[in-house]
């Protein structure tokens, strides 16, 4: 699947997207930030407020406890500030 | 509905004109546009998500449009780098009456703020920093739904 980062998650992670395969016990959404943050201490550092970090599962908000089987394109940001 | 993620510039005058042109049906349009504002920054850069954040206006609009009743939307928001005095976003409801397009108009504005996926980076003269979303927004949204944020705005 596909990973997107965007704002300050995008700069501490140090790139805009990535393709990934997780392990079959990452299921979640949770279950994915807590995996990430085990590949490096860029991750580390972009989800050390994991609650403060929302989530997009094929361009539709959800929140942490979200399946993630059959995501295509998952994305990772904070609160936005548009408008 | 006409929602664009656009660099450049809007002109209001002529997004007014497209939705009431040759219509009769139409007694009133409100806009809303939001500016740069100059509070110590020299320019910011909003960033924002391709694809979803077209379809997540588009989703609001949807949804004013079940709840008031519309004759025409129209959503623009600008990314990239702006200064101050430049606009940001521009929303204008169409409908018979004023309460819908004003109602409608606020409704989107708020969902904007708080549900779009758009950032903004401000430039200041002591280095660039990212805007923290504001709880004042938050509850704002919620207040359509009748959320704990949005009571609590209420009381």
């Amino acid at each position: 699947m596909k990973l997107l980062y965007f704002a300050w998650v995008r700069e501490r992670v140090g790139k805009p997207e990535e393709e990934i395969e997780p392990p079959a016990n990452v299921r979640t959404i949770g279950d994915l930030v807590a995996w990430l943050k085990l590949r490096g201490e860029e991750y580390a550092y972009a989800f050390e407020n994991a609650n403060v970090i929302r989530a997009a599962i094929d361009r539709n908000h959800v929140k942490p406890d979200a399946q993630i089987a059959g995501a295509r394109e998952i994305a990772f940001f904070p609160p936005m500030t548009g408008g | 509905m006409t929602v664009r993620i656009q660099r450049d510039d809007f002109d209001l005058g002529a997004e007014i004109a497209s939705l009431t042109q040759g219509r009769a049906n139409i007694g009133a349009v409100a806009t809303f546009t939001g500016i740069c504002r100059d509070d110590g920054i020299a320019a910011m850069t909003l960033e924002h998500y391709p694809g979803m954040a077209e379809a997540e206006i588009a989703r609001h609009v949807g949804e004013a449009e079940k709840r008031w009743p519309l004759l025409g939307v129209t959503v623009i928001h600008r990314y990239g780098r702006l200064t101050p005095g430049e606009n940001i976003v521009l929303v204008v409801t169409a409908s018979s009456h004023r309460e819908a397009a004003f109602a409608a108009a606020e409704f989107l504005m708020d969902y904007l703020k708080t549900r779009a996926p758009f950032w903004k980076k401000e430039e200041r003269r002591d280095g660039a920093g990212w805007v923290e979303a504001r709880q004042i927004d938050a509850a704002a949204a919620e207040r359509w739904t009748g959320g704990r944020a949005g009571r609590e705005a209420a009381e």
